[in-house]
């Protein structure tokens, strides 16, 4: 707080007290919340932004050198090769709204995914016994790894990266030194490899498009009902209709035909990690954007002193952020062990971790904690994959794609910090 | 004596160790009015003030309030009281809104969900009675707002909870000159609206624009407590920095053989 002798805003005519009235037309309440948003960037708040343009840049520029990259074939793998490592960085969100890091998300998704391979090809269990063990072992991780940064005070970087290296020794273990384990059970298999019927897509995306529109149209009645200034209508519209136009464009391309041989194999229809990702997206945002617990976490994050004196019990909410990052980093470890058809020592391994931490930041979550949301992972996560995927088309070697995504990754946490000064300097 | 004190303390003494802070400590608050604890520094008012709040607990005397005796060990119970302290740093999280860091740790529910709109409508009428009209939206975070609109929010959170007694300590500390008005202004308010505030401060200038009662301070023993309007600026500054003035005061100036 600066002591500069600064007048207050001039008084407005709207106080709190006196909400707006919604008689205005719908273009001016549209045009004053656009002129909120350009506000709320120029205050340093970008929010996703710079993942979205990026991402329509980089698609641009690919589509353009590489005609190819637009097929509805890469379009699909595209989505399939990001999901694993989208998963893990939705946990990392958690983490990294408080401030904290998880260095050994990517092989505690390692060890998970051998713990289901074994309990899957070793021990014959049923998919979703194996699957529910994999996730139990991810939560266990996430414990241990929260009660020693919550309880015990060792920093989260250090902590983790114990874990890193230790798990890293616990696969090669589980493993037996490195040998392969295949994995043969068609449910696990099918996550990453196999497509809804198309008819099934259109469902679903109706359903989600409806279920969004109603609890929209719902807040908006109930805040007019109490007097409350509601969203405008106009921008409600142009949410549901831009989830509706999306999804309808995204649903139509993938239930084309992509096979190159259709007499050998078919291959059509959104692919079912797809439909894991929404929800995951859906019940992290609900439980970061509408439930005291996600308040909790961005309280802690924002200013953990004021948290505490508010009542709120700080170390658990900090051993339940790693629980659930090292959960999802479970799920992450089941999408790429179906993705890969079999787990060995590198599942997790070499740069799973870098990408996913990079697909959060890249999207929009501040490593300095307080800021992000789950989408920000999702869409961070396609900018990845889109830079890997529309590289690797260009036969660049990986060692270019990766000091690529290094750079990226840079520019982001480069904006991040600098959009954070810019907030602070107010 | 046109009401009687909803906060009294008789007596109360508190060390740290072998150092003792407060000795003897006697201090009245009173509803509708504003009452000044004035003191140089290491006078124990920030001492006073943790044992009001129940973050220090008091080695001997008595915590009366509305009335009745009670033994306050926490901040908790200090909250179920109706005490609200808010302390320098405010206390607010950057990154949340306004109505969330009103609400922070007891927000409203229906089951599982957050109930946004009810704690936005509580919020929203809670700055209507104290006559807020400097933010522009109750939905902007608090990072956007400057440090007497953070200042209101501190004050309106400790309000908002049917409080009886709230003690600010040095509200305008870190304002400029509008501002600091904007805050007092907001203090007499709240005494207007009935509840008993306490105002620390080291400004006069602030203590004689809004006071009613000044409590002075003199290394740990409470030196008088007064009516404003029998003061003159000089005798305050003379009970802080030695203890008495005339008549005023404790019995010997060095106020530490007694």
């Amino acid at each position: 707080m600066t002591a500069a002798v600064v007048p207050e805003k001039p008084e407005l005519p709207h106080g709190p007290g006196t909400p707006k009235k919604n008689g205005a037309a719908g273009a001016a309440s549209l045009r004053s919340a656009a002129r909120n948003y350009v506000d709320r960037v120029r205050g340093g708040e970008l929010g996703a932004l710079p993942a979205v343009l990026g991402l329509i840049v980089l698609c641009v520029f690919f589509a353009v050198l590489r005609p190819v990259f637009l097929s509805e074939l890469n379009f699909a793998n595209l989505l399939t090769q990001g999901a694993g490592s989208i998963a893990i960085a939705m946990g990392l969100v958690f983490v990294l709204l408080l401030g904290e890091i998880d260095l050994s998300a990517g092989y505690a998704s390692g060890v998970c995914a051998a713990v289901l391979a074994i309990l899957l090809t070793d021990h014959g269990w049923p998919w979703y016994g194996a699957a529910g063990a994999a996730i139990l072992t991810g939560t266990v991780i996430g414990l241990v790894l929260g009660l020693l940064v919550a309880k015990v005070g060792i920093p989260s970087f250090v902590v983790t990266l114990a874990a890193f290296l230790g798990f890293q020794g616990i696969v090669l273990m589980l493993l037996k030194e490195g040998t392969n384990i295949s994995i043969r059970d068609d449910t696990i298999l099918a996550v990453a490899n196999n497509n809804l019927p198309p008819a099934l897509g259109w469902v679903l995306l109706a359903v989600s498009v409806g279920a969004y529109a109603a609890i929209q149209l719902r807040r908006s009645r109930n805040r007019r009902r109490r007097g409350l200034a509601p969203a405008p209508t106009a921008l409600l519209a142009v949410r549901i209709g831009g989830l509706a136009a999306l999804g309808a464009i995204a649903v139509h391309l993938l239930n084309q035909e992509r096979s190159r041989n259709v007499i050998v194999d078919s291959l059509k229809g959104v692919p079912i990690v797809v439909p894991v990702i929404g929800v995951l997206l859906v019940a992290g945002t609900f439980l970061l954007q509408r439930t005291s617990f996600g308040l909790h976490i961005y309280a802690v994050g924002g200013n953990a002193e004021a948290a505490r004196r508010a009542g709120i019990n700080v170390a658990a909410i900090r051993t339940s952020a790693f629980v659930i990052c090292s959960s999802l980093a479970a799920v992450g470890g089941i999408i790429a062990a179906s993705r890969g058809n079999s787990v060995d020592p590198n599942t997790g391994g070499s740069n799973v971790l870098l990408l996913a931490v990079g697909a959060a930041v890249i999207g929009g979550t501040s490593l300095f904690g307080g800021r992000g949301r789950i989408v920000d992972a999702v869409l961070g996560g396609m900018v990845v994959a889109v830079i890997q995927n529309g590289m690797g088309l260009m036969g660049y070697s990986s060692g270019v794609k990766y000091a690529v995504t290094g750079s990226v990754l840079l520019v982001a946490a480069g904006v991040d910090a600098l959009s954070r000064r810019r907030a602070v300097r107010r | 004596m046109t009401t009687t004190p909803i906060l009294r303390l008789r007596g109360i003494d508190k060390s740290f160790g072998a150092v003792q802070v407060l000795h003897d400590v006697s201090f009245d608050v009173r509803p509708g009015e504003v009452t000044a604890l004035v003191g140089d520094n290491g006078a124990g008012k920030s001492t006073l003030v943790k044992c009001i709040g129940g973050i220090h607990p008091i080695d001997g005397g008595e915590y009366w309030f509305d009335g009745e005796r009670v033994q306050v060990h926490s901040p908790r119970e200090a909250a179920a009281l109706g005490v609200e302290i808010v302390y320098q740093d405010l206390a607010l999280c950057d990154n949340l809104d306004i109505v969330q860091n009103m609400f922070l740790g007891r927000e409203k529910r229906r089951g599982l969900v957050l109930d946004d709109t009810t704690m936005e409508e509580m919020a929203a009428r809670t700055l209507e009675g104290l006559s807020v009209r400097t933010v522009t939206s109750i939905r902007q975070q608090v990072s956007s707002l400057s440090g007497g609109q953070r200042q209101t929010v501190a004050i309106a959170k400790a309000v908002l909870w049917n409080s009886k007694v709230v003690v600010l300590d040095e509200p305008t500390a870190a304002l400029g000159v509008a501002q600091t008005a904007q805050v007092l202004e907001l203090v007499r308010r709240l005494a207007d609206n009935g509840l008993a505030v306490v105002l620390i401060s080291h400004n006069m200038n602030d203590v004689f624009a809004v006071s009613d009662r000044i409590a002075a301070l003199y290394l740990g023993r409470m030196a008088a407590q007064v009516s404003t309007s029998d003061v003159t600026y000089s005798q305050v500054v003379e009970l802080i920095t030695s203890g008495r003035s005339g008549d005023l005061g404790l019995a010997h100036s060095n106020g530490v053989t007694a």
